[in-house]
């Protein structure tokens, strides 16, 4: 057998791969397959909460990692990213391919769907070329047994000559079963016999001369076959990644660079380009996938995709497809926002009966005055702040929006928008990055990696801060509740609702209007090759997506905005307290923000709140209230009238108003967003551009709003 | 044999059989990826609200593609159903 983990030692695998092994008995499983076929649910089931989910190095793709024991072995569960291909077209797919390839994992199981066996063959084969060490996971049985769909594991097995265990990963049927056969093929105790796709005979002839030499070079390291068909194909980086992780440059091998002085005559001599050659091999794997599934699957039924199709006809159809679309979503705002009210509340008390429980403390121990204050009012109440008002609505969100996306329904929202994304020259996709800012505008900067191109990726991180988030939606709200709706009587819920909408569209316009702009300007191109695929309807499994929302998103979310917070508490304390020449620090900084303020409808209080409010922008309002009463900590006024009157006793006209939403909804994002965009971009450029596209252009919306008003004498 | 239109052209509810593809590189590699080889069996489903993209059968899945990539594959329009 080849390199083990073992031999190249711990260090290298841990280097390369961030794989953390326990000890050199751990086994490695590298867990691949196509997108929608239910990998992660495998994986999620195997390993429970035993995760850990990281980048791999250098790349911004997700590196989920898990642990678990089967009948005394330990295994470490490598979740590679989900892609219809090894051939290396995006990152996605060199991830999977370095470490299926180079990280040599003990085995790597392929997980397929079993109502679309033949599409998923093909990465099977491509697989198969790289390792033998592969057990096929045919997973979705359950979904294939509803649409009358057949499969012949058995026969599947002895065609592919690897172990093929079907599985319904949802009810964890047949994992066992899974897990035997990783054991059987990682240990070496069943050698498997993995079957060779035979190319046609120009591919062949091509093979025969280059592949001796390959092997002669890089000995038993990596199947020669498979390094001999990327160089027939022309891939010349599979050199440099052959470099990296071997130590070798095969090129330096005279032999083999003789031999690829003849692949290229060979190819000459018969005119046969670069792409005819692929096209030749793909097309030999797909027939091939073909072949294996005429004689493994029965299709009882040829209509067992009616009901998906009649599902589509009314959730993407011309007529009913955007206004349910906008329904759903509003639902869920709706939802979201009524749900969050008690628990918020419920959350607020508990953390300031903690916070009596520490003053008293503080008392006992007799600390000073100012330590108090720093620590407790200012640190401490900040925290709890953003705990209370974050932690509620995305509990709430998040798994409601998992339940959309289990169900099937995200990428029809990306079908029905995208050509509005195509005139503004970028992704589909990102309608659904769009989507998960509503959330956490983080988390929809996370959500970004599912656009493949770099350029249009970038075009939806800078953009995403224009969709409100759950941090801004209170402002939002509670604005357009006082000053908007205020004297609609009962129709005021109704209205301010309105206005609510009306901002969350004029984000929506204006992110298409930026994304356009930025692939005029900095961001030049044509929008990408766009392929999406809509897989079938599935059944939600709604208690684990609340587990695993809550614990991969919120929690996650949540910890990265406290760490941001609590500090932040901190800095605006010794703002509030610090007092020259009688004034403290955030009125000192007020008076000076105040001319500019002015200009943009807003007073230096406003605009100060917005600036301290960058660590989190749920405590914008209550930093204002703070410093309009000078108390010196923040407080929340619990109703909505006593609000009013601070504010408009502070000189607030209903344009003052108008002007801070639209400042609350352009500006820079806060630091878990940018924090975000950093780590995501691996570049402080990117991070600046999204700080200053949304904040200019807030400044001139609201420029052009309060002059406008102010000229017609609206005020 | 009939003559070959672009892949968007072809109306919903009707079926084409793959006969060249037009693009190169990359973006070839992909279509070749999603398994559109020479023969394939491609059935229009339908139109997104405005208009593109457009859903299509492809080897079993459902894939929705621009009218840039559509227009690169060429298909043989396929007189009877199914």
């Amino acid at each position: 057998m080849g390199l083990t983990h073992q031999s190249t030692g711990l260090g290298a695998m841990k280097e390369m791969f961030q794989v953390q092994l326990n000890s050199s008995n751990d086994l490695v499983i590298a867990l691949a397959g196509n997108p929608n076929t239910g990998k992660s649910t495998v994986f999620n089931t195997l390993t429970g909460l035993n995760q850990h989910t990281g980048n791999w190095p250098g790349k911004t793709v997700t590196n989920a990692q898990g642990k678990y024991t089967h009948k005394g072995n330990n295994y470490i569960l490598v979740d590679l990213p989900g892609t219809y291909s090894l051939l290396a077209n995006s990152i996605d797919e060199e991830v999977a391919r370095d470490f299926i390839c180079f990280g040599r994992p003990d085995a790597t199981v392929v997980v397929t769907d079993a109502t679309s066996l033949e599409r998923n063959l093909n990465m099977v084969f491509q697989v198969m070329e790289i390792t033998d060490n592969v057990v096929v996971c045919v997973n979705l049985l359950d979904e294939a047994r509803r649409k009358n769909i057949h499969i012949d594991l058995e026969k599947l097995s002895k065609l592919l000559g690897v172990p093929v265990i079907g599985t319904n990963a949802r009810v964890g049927v047949g994992l066992n079963e899974l897990q035997d056969a990783v054991y059987s093929v990682a240990s070496g105790e069943v050698k498997t016999n993995s079957i060779e796709i035979r190319y046609d005979e120009v591919v062949e002839d091509l093979l025969r001369m280059l592949e001796p030499n390959i092997r002669e070079s890089i000995k038993d390291k990596i199947k020669s076959r498979w390094v001999a068909l990327r160089l027939i194909e022309g891939d010349i980086t599979i050199l440099d990644t052959l470099k990296n992780y071997l130590g070798t440059d095969i090129r330096e091998d005279n032999t083999v660079s003789a031999a690829l002085t003849r692949v290229a005559q060979y190819l000459d001599k018969r005119q046969i380009g670069k792409d005819e050659l692929r096209d030749r091999m793909v097309t030999r794997i797909i027939k091939f996938s073909e072949e294996i599934r005429e004689k493994t699957v029965i299709f009882e039924n040829q209509q067992y995709n009616q009901l998906d199709r009649k599902i589509d006809n009314i959730l993407t159809s011309r007529f009913t497809g955007i206004p349910i679309m906008i329904t759903l979503l509003g639902l869920v705002f709706w939802i979201t926002i009524q749900g969050a009210n008690y628990p918020s509340q419920a959350l607020a008390m508990g953390l300031f009966w903690i916070e009596e429980r520490l003053t008293d403390f503080f008392v006992w121990a007799g600390w000073p005055d100012w330590l108090y204050g720093a620590l407790v009012l200012g640190m401490y109440r900040t925290l709890a702040w953003v705990v209370a008002v974050m932690l509620p609505p995305m509990a709430i969100f998040f798994p409601l929006f998992t339940i959309l996306e289990d169900l099937g329904y995200l990428p029809r929202v990306a079908f029905n928008l995208d050509n509005f994304f195509k005139k503004a020259c970028a992704c589909g996709k990102q309608a659904l990055t769009m989507c998960m800012g509503f959330g956490c505008n983080a988390a929809g900067v996370i959500a970004c990696r599912i656009i493949d191109s770099p350029r249009e990726r970038l075009i939806a991180t800078i953009t995403n801060n224009f969709v409100p988030c759950n941090g801004r939606f209170p402002t939002l709200i509670a604005l357009a509740m006082i000053f908007i709706a205020g004297t609609a009587g009962k129709y005021q819920t109704l209205i301010a609702a309105l206005a609510i909408v009306a901002i969350i569209v004029l984000g929506i316009v204006i992110t298409l209007i930026v994304s356009r702009v930025l692939s005029q300007t900095i961001l030049k191109g044509l929008p990408s090759s766009f392929t999406l695929e809509l897989p079938p309807y599935r059944k939600p499994q709604v208690g684990r997506i609340i587990l695993h929302s809550i614990y991969d998103r919120t929690l996650f979310v949540l910890a990265r905005a406290a760490m941001v917070a609590a500090p932040a508490g901190l800095i605006i304390w010794i703002l509030a307290n610090f007092h020259i020449g009688g004034i403290s620090l955030i009125q000192y900084g007020a008076n000076i923000l105040d001319p500019l303020a002015y200009y943009l409808g807003l007073d230096g209080f406003i605009l100060m709140a917005f600036i301290l409010g960058f660590p989190a922008n749920e405590i914008v309002i209550p930093i204002l209230i703070m410093t309009y009463l000078a108390t010196g900590h923040m407080i929340e006024l619990d109703n909505l009238e006593a609000l009013r009157e601070l504010f408009v006793s502070n000189g607030w006209t209903w344009l003052t108003a108008v002007c801070t939403m639209l400042f609350c909804l352009n500006h820079f994002p806060c630091g878990t967003t940018m924090l975000t965009i950093y780590k995501e971009t691996q570049s402080k450029k990117w991070p600046l551009i999204a700080f200053f596209v949304p904040t200019i252009t807030g400044m001139i919306l609201c420029f052009v709003v309060a002059q406008t008003v102010r000229f017609l004498g609206l005020v | 044999m009939g003559s070959l239109i672009p892949l968007h052209h072809l109306s919903p509810g009707s079926f084409g059989k793959v006969r060249k593809l037009t693009a190169q590189g990359n973006e070839r590699r992909r279509m070749l990826d999603l398994g559109l080889i020479y023969d394939t069996k491609v059935e229009s489903l339908r139109k997104s609200p405005s208009g593109d993209p457009v859903a299509y059968e492809i080897r079993g899945a459902v894939i929705a593609l621009r009218s840039e990539e559509a227009s690169q594959i060429l298909v043989e329009l396929l007189r009877t159903d199914r």
